[in-house]
């Protein structure tokens, strides 16, 4: 019965193409906060060169998921999971451009010379964010989207900690007129990471629904002001 | 190219029936010579046969395939190894205390043994490796094993949540025909985190040691000059600048304590705690701190046992922290109450224990950030009180190595409080 397989290959060829692009959306997040945080040039170049990959594997699974569905014509699920590949590939495709925006401002500003404290929270936020993109990922393989559910939570949570972050830049830049320019570029880069934190999200809401047919539940009531903080150790 | 394919690709109106019926060409044959055998010996209208063959045709080109799920549970079904490789294999993998990782040609994972299960979660039998392991590196590895390109040497491989570590990867594939491949994980987070520890300690500790160590040379210069003769200006420096290395040697003790604590590879805590018992313990141990401070501690734990998976010092280090620091910064509401219940939530018996204080509180926007390194809502509050910003990014590490969760709750004038929720199991 290799007939069956036939068609299974382009299914899979798809969701490894959408892993692989993950992979490499991942380590952008990655590689652009260490090159801004490290003032690491060549790094920041090579973030800015891998976004080129992840535009064209991106195009790729475009290209593929249209010519599956016009070659099989897809019932539900197997319709759900091709769109569902192509929707989660152009958010991934936009955490790279803002990790490239990212790497850009590395390159642009020399912040060697800025004080530690600047980076702490943008350090913990983009923790925080490539956390959430690991955790959904994952779900992305073993399907077990039951974990989906405190997505929500975690956003929200990613929202607080950018907000606290804006603050604390704002405070720097008011202290001495000479952090302006540095803080400026910090507070678009936590912008960015906050975004990437967005399309988790959004990745997450995807997969819910390849996999259930169903929306991601809205957000859960908030009872009081409490936090949960996350305890994810790495920083 | 295969079968469907083909038929698939000669697209028109027709394309997904005949690929349906080309799918189905074996039952459809078998069906129509059974027909014609039973027609042939019973003496059944042409007419009756006729539209029994076109009825499996039609059939067999209308139904729709095979749902997802359905071939998901085949595909799974299909990454289980036979009972004998299985027993073997499973045997030898259970043996490897490194994770391990054996997958077939398709790229399923066939088995995962305990450390790798522990390591990375979901790696269940069916998921595909490389959606798992996604970093370009690992991407590479397994698409030459599996084009059966085995390079010898392994690729550098990390993870950072829950806890960062640092694994080399070995890969190659499993005897000859087996069709199976093996990864194998060796932990290499310790040296990483050796590096990075001396990295983060000069970054941090010279930062934060500069402070204290200005104003200890600045009262030295002034002991020595214009302060040289005057005993009670003397008296109050020398006051200050206890207070200084004070600060300095605990600045000091909780790096260190940290940087300790990152380097403990990441193993699930072992001991059963009884979290009664250890709470009263911690309490007993601050109440010279809390007369002090002129608190009073309140105390609401029930006899107990509660016991719970953990590291016991690990564990009256988070609530030695969070009680000190509801002493320190809850002074002005001289009580602090400490309460340990059954998770009502946790059908496995875990711990809640919250701390609660009747001071100043949090500002909510702080409230995200307060378990970051050397992070502090005020920092002269909470130099006058020797802090270091480092106690509560122990508790939030602590914590993660325990698979628990720190819930914070301050209303700004009426105090905080913070929960931790200690799992069961
Ligand atoms: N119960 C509380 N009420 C109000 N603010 C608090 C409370 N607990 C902590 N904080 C705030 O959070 C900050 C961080 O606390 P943390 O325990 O991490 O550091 P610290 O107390 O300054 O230093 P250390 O505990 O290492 O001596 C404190 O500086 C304080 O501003
Ligand atoms: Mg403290």
């Amino acid at each position: 019965m290799h007939i069956v397989s036939a068609y299974d290959e382009d299914l899979k060829y798809l969701a490894g193409r959408v892993a692989a692009m993950g992979g490499m959306a991942e380590r952008m997040i990655e590689n652009s906060i260490s090159a801004l945080v490290h003032n690491d040039v060549p790094k920041a170049q090579k973030v800015i060169a891998d976004d080129e990959a992840l535009d064209e594997a991106q195009r790729e699974i475009d290209d593929r998921a249209l010519s599956v569905i016009a070659r099989r014509q897809p019932l539900a699920d197997d319709l759900r999971e091709i769109i569902g590949s192509i929707r989660i590939s152009s958010d991934l495709e936009r955490v790279g451009d803002l990790g490239k925006n990212i790497a850009k401002r590395a390159v642009a500003v020399a912040m060697a010379r800025q004080p530690v404290k600047f980076f702490r929270g943008l350090q913990s936020l983009s923790e925080l964010a490539a956390a959430q993109l690991k955790d959904v990922l994952d779900v992305y393989a073993s399907r077990d989207v039951e974990s989906l559910r405190s997505v929500r939570d975690r956003d929200y949570e990613i929202d607080a900690v950018y907000t606290s972050l804006f603050r604390e830049l704002l405070t720097y830049m008011m202290e001495d007129p000479r952090n302006i320019t540095p803080c400026t570029h910090l507070l678009f880069c936590a912008k960015n990471i906050e975004r990437m934190g967005d399309h988790a999200t959004n990745i997450a809401e995807t997969i819910y629904y390849v996999v259930t047919a169903e929306q991601l539940p809205a957000e859960r009531p908030k009872q009081d002001r409490s936090h949960d903080v996350t305890v994810e150790a790495g920083d | 190219m295969s079968e469907a394919d083909r038929n698939a690709s000669s697209a028109g109106p027709l394309a997904p029936y005949l690929a349906r019926l080309g799918e189905a060409r074996w039952v459809v044959a078998t069906a129509a010579v059974a027909v014609f055998a039973v027609a042939f010996f019973s003496p059944a209208p042409w007419w009756l046969i006729a539209a029994a063959v076109l009825a499996i045709v039609a059939v067999a080109a209308l139904l729709p395939r095979r749902s997802r799920q359905s071939r998901r549970r085949e595909a799974q079904a299909q990454a289980m190894l036979g009972p004998v490789e299985r027993l073997s294999a499973e045997r030898l993998a259970a043996a490897v205390p490194d994770p391990l990782i054996l997958f077939d040609q398709s790229g399923r994972i066939a088995h995962a043994n305990r450390p790798a299960q522990t390591a990375f979660g979901a790696v269940q039998a069916g998921v595909d490796v490389r959606l798992r392991f996604r970093s370009p590196e690992m991407q590479e590895l397994v698409r030459a094993l599996l084009v059966g390109n085995v390079r010898p040497s392994g690729v550098d491989y990390a993870e950072r949540v829950p806890v960062e570590r640092h694994y080399h990867v070995n890969a190659s594939s499993v005897g000859s025909g087996t069709g199976l491949f093996v990864l194998v994980f060796k932990d290499q987070s310790e040296l990483r985190r050796v590096d990075r520890m001396r990295a983060d300690f000069i970054a941090n500790a010279s930062h934060e040691l500069r402070t204290p160590l200005a104003s200890i040379s600045g009262f030295v210069e002034t002991l020595r000059g214009p302060a040289r003769d005057d005993p009670k200006a003397r008296d109050r420096f020398l006051d200050i600048m206890n207070d200084q290395t004070a600060r300095m040697a605990r600045l000091i003790d909780d790096l260190l304590s940290l940087s300790r604590l990152e380097m403990k590879s990441f193993i699930g805590p072992d001991e059963r705690v009884d979290i009664c018992l250890l709470v009263r313990g911690v309490i007993d141990s601050l109440t010279q701190l809390a007369r002090e401070a002129g608190v009073e501690i309140v105390s609401d734990i029930p006899e107990g046992p509660i016991e719970v998976p953990g590291n016991r010092d690990e564990l009256i280090q988070v609530f030695e922290n969070l009680l000190e620091n509801a002493c320190k910064y809850g002074q002005s509401g001289k009580k602090v109450e400490i309460a340990v219940t059954r998770d009502a939530d946790d059908q496995k018996g875990g711990a809640e224990i919250t701390v609660r204080d009747f001071g100043p509180g949090i500002p909510d926007e702080h409230i995200p950030r307060i378990t970051e390194r050397f992070y502090r809502v005020d920092v002269e509050e909470s130099r006058a009180q020797k802090g270091t910003g480092l106690g509560l990014a122990i508790v939030k590490h602590i914590l993660s190595r325990h698979n628990a969760r720190l819930t914070i709750r301050s209303v700004v004038g009426e105090g905080a409080a913070f929960t931790v929720h200690l799992p069961g199991v």
